[in-house]
């Protein structure tokens, strides 16, 4: 177990590519940290600094009280998986965990208790003889882990390990890495472009953009408070609708749906601002004011529903309780709460929280 | 697959049956010339069944040689042969699976001038080098000698260019997942590339020892001392000009062993050669 710091990281691949630039974060004891965002945006570049596996252009990376700048990967006392597994092709299971404890000069009878250990941990004892090619993808990725976990590290780190999992076997593996993290008390690092690997693992989310940290927060922060319109955009399925508006007077803005109220205790705005508004916080409402919308599309989730319109000419989105049976073409009016509206800069995309 | 009736059936297994024909019946035609007196073949009527001398003849060759020109028996020129394809084989497949492990792994300054220098001698076999190779041998002591038979020859573009190519679908996390798991480079090399190139070695093997087994320019230059000699050349100094003279079953028996050693290997190391061409065990 130890804190993760990083301060000021930067990383300029050579032929001049900036993949991460200037990130700080503070990944705390025991916490399970999920480095969120797009692909290539930086997240394995910045997970592999701290591995060891790339060099850093600029900054400090500190595993515990270390500074590990210049510390080979075996040293820094942390191990990784891969999202291809990365399994020794000609060694049994048994071997690819040992490996890293051979290596070591751990004692044979210490390496042999481990790896049992954690195949019993991972239900892989049936297999320690087999060769990888001979197991299934599930089995292979519960491997890795065991060959992470026999090293007792203070530190795990995951690139994108699940995504090469059928979507099924994902939920499992998802909810075992869970627990398997709760179990061994370590510090984890995991690495994803898949929100709801994100929200259902992290205790921390940090969502990245083009080489930065758009935000860091737990997982229910994120979705609630998104500190820019990336954040917003990019976490909940489907994405948050975003329209220009225009702030008529505190607490209205003029957006295309009509004037709506926001909070205007918690936003300070003023002149042209992005407004946004998830599609699960619009709702039909009982009357007949409200918002016109004209529904295209229905999407059918089971328990929701999704409609696709527009107000005025920006298109919408909306997903209502999947009840009763929606005429397509049909006018319905709506309702937003105003604590559901969002308000963001016109040109820097961030949040106009106060 | 096209599926074939009646009489087109057996097409395909005539034509195979004529292509071995083809390349059979010389060997056949050459191991019953080994079995049949010197006379009996040299009248230019060959017999199409193996005649009674097949011992004699066989037992001459390998362990008293013919009257010819060389008196050395065929056992010495099968071992120098043999010493000379090994070495070769094996010498090739070290040096160059080493180099191509430091131009695929390593950084270096002038790695791509390094590879492109490799990637030259493509163009610069024995043949092309004769002269000035043969006087680095000569002034090194080199002739006559199993070193001068096979050092010239061990550098290889061909095995360096395959390994590197192999290496480079060995996937770049296998290299990350050994940094983190203590390994420096050599044990990566001993521990996972090696046991990776298994299949691949054996298949330049087998190539590289038929390369090494039919040299027959450098032999002929860089030995003179009959016991020195490798088996093809040997051949070729058994068959005297005046043909009444050449004890042709002793040339067909001796033909016939020179084709056994790389047929063995072949044979032996198949099923590896084509795993090794054909799969990536990844
Ligand atoms: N070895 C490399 N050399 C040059 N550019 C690279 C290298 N690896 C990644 N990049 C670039 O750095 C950026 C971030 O890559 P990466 O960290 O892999 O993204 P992510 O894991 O978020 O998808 C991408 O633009 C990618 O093209
Ligand atoms: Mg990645």
């Amino acid at each position: 177990m130890a804190t993760v710091e990083l301060s000021s990281i930067r990383k300029v691949y050579p032929g001049g590519v900036e993949a991460v630039r200037d990130v700080s974060l503070v990944v705390p004891n025991g916490s399970f940290t999920v480095l969120l965002g797009p692909s290539g945006c930086g997240k394995s570049t910045l997970l592999r600094m701290i591995a060891g596996l790339e060099t850093t252009t600029s900054g400090e990376c500190k595993i515990g009280e270390r500074v590990v700048n210049e510390v080979e990967p075996a040293d820094r006392d942390i191990a990784m998986v891969f999202q291809n597994y990365a399994l020794y092709p000609h060694m049994s299971v048994y071997d690819n965990m040992a490996y890293g404890l051979r290596n070591r000069g751990t004692p044979k009878a210490e390496i042999d208790k481990r790896v049992r250990e954690a195949a019993s941990l991972l239900a892989i004892e049936d297999f320690l003889s087999r060769k990888p090619r001979a197991l299934s993808g599930g089995q292979r990725q519960r491997v890795a882990m065991g060959r992470a976990i026999v090293r007792e590290p203070q530190v795990f780190l995951f690139d994108e390990p699940l995504s090469n999992l059928d979507a099924k076997l994902r939920v499992t593996m998802r909810l075992e890495i869970r627990r398997l993290h709760n179990r061994l008390n370590a510090t984890s690092i995991f690495v994803t472009h898949d929100q709801v690997e994100a929200m259902t693992l992290a205790d921390q989310v940090v969502v990245m953009n083009a080489g930065r940290i758009e935000q860091i927060g737990a997982p229910g922060e994120v979705y609630k408070h998104p500190a820019s319109r990336f954040v917003a955009s990019f976490i909940g399925a489907p994405a948050m609708n975003l329209m220009p508006g225009k702030i008529a007077e505190a607490g209205i803005v003029e957006t295309p749906a009509g004037r709506l109220p926001y909070d205007k205790n918690r936003f300070h705005a003023a002149g042209e601002v992005e407004v946004g508004i998830r599609p699960e916080d619009i709702h039909a409402a009982g009357g007949a004011d409200g918002i016109l919308f004209t529904p295209e599309l229905a999407e059918e989730l089971g328990a929701t529903r999704l409609l696709h319109g527009s107000f005025g000419d920006t298109p919408v989105i909306i997903a209502i309780p999947a009840s009763g049976t929606v005429h397509e073409k049909k006018e319905m009016r709506l309702s937003i709460d105003p604590a559901a509206v969002h308000l963001f800069d016109k040109v820097t995309g961030r949040s106009l929280v106060r | 697959m096209v599926e074939h009736r009646g009489f087109s059936r057996f097409v395909p297994h005539i034509v195979l049956c004529i292509g071995v024909a083809i390349i059979a019946f010389p060997v056949y035609l050459c191991f019953v010339g080994s079995t049949h007196p010197q006379d009996v073949t040299s009248n230019g009527q060959m017999p199409l069944t193996p005649g009674p001398i097949f011992f004699e003849t066989y037992y001459k060759t390998l362990f008293v040689g013919s009257s010819g020109s060389t008196r050395e028996p065929v056992a010495t020129m099968l071992v120098n042969s043999f010493i000379m394809a090994c070495v070769i084989a094996l010498g090739k497949i070290s040096i160059s699976i080493i180099s191509a492990f430091s131009v695929v792994y390593f950084k270096f300054p002038f790695r791509m001038a390094a590879f492109w220098l490799i990637f030259i001698t493509l163009m610069l076999p024995v043949e092309v080098r004769i002269y000035p190779t043969y006087k680095i041998a000569a002034d090194l002591n080199l002739l006559d000698s199993y070193a001068g038979l096979t050092v010239p020859l061990i550098a290889s573009a061909t095995a360096t260019l395959f390994f590197r190519q192999f290496f480079m679908t060995i996937p770049d996390e296998l290299v990350e997942a050994s940094k983190l798991d203590g390994a420096g480079p050599m044990r990566f090399f001993w521990d996972t590339v090696l046991p990776l190139s298994r299949t691949n070695i054996a298949a330049l093997f087998v190539i590289l020892f038929i390369y090494g087994w039919n040299q027959y320019l450098w032999p002929i230059l860089i030995t003179t001392r009959d016991d020195m000699q490798t088996i093809v050349i040997g051949i070729k100094k058994m068959i005297v000009t005046a043909d009444a003279l050449t004890e042709w079953n002793v040339v067909l028996a001796t033909a016939m062993l020179a084709m056994l050693p790389p047929v063995t290997v072949v044979v032996l190391m198949q099923r590896w050669f084509v795993r090794g061409l054909v799969e990536t065990e990844k």
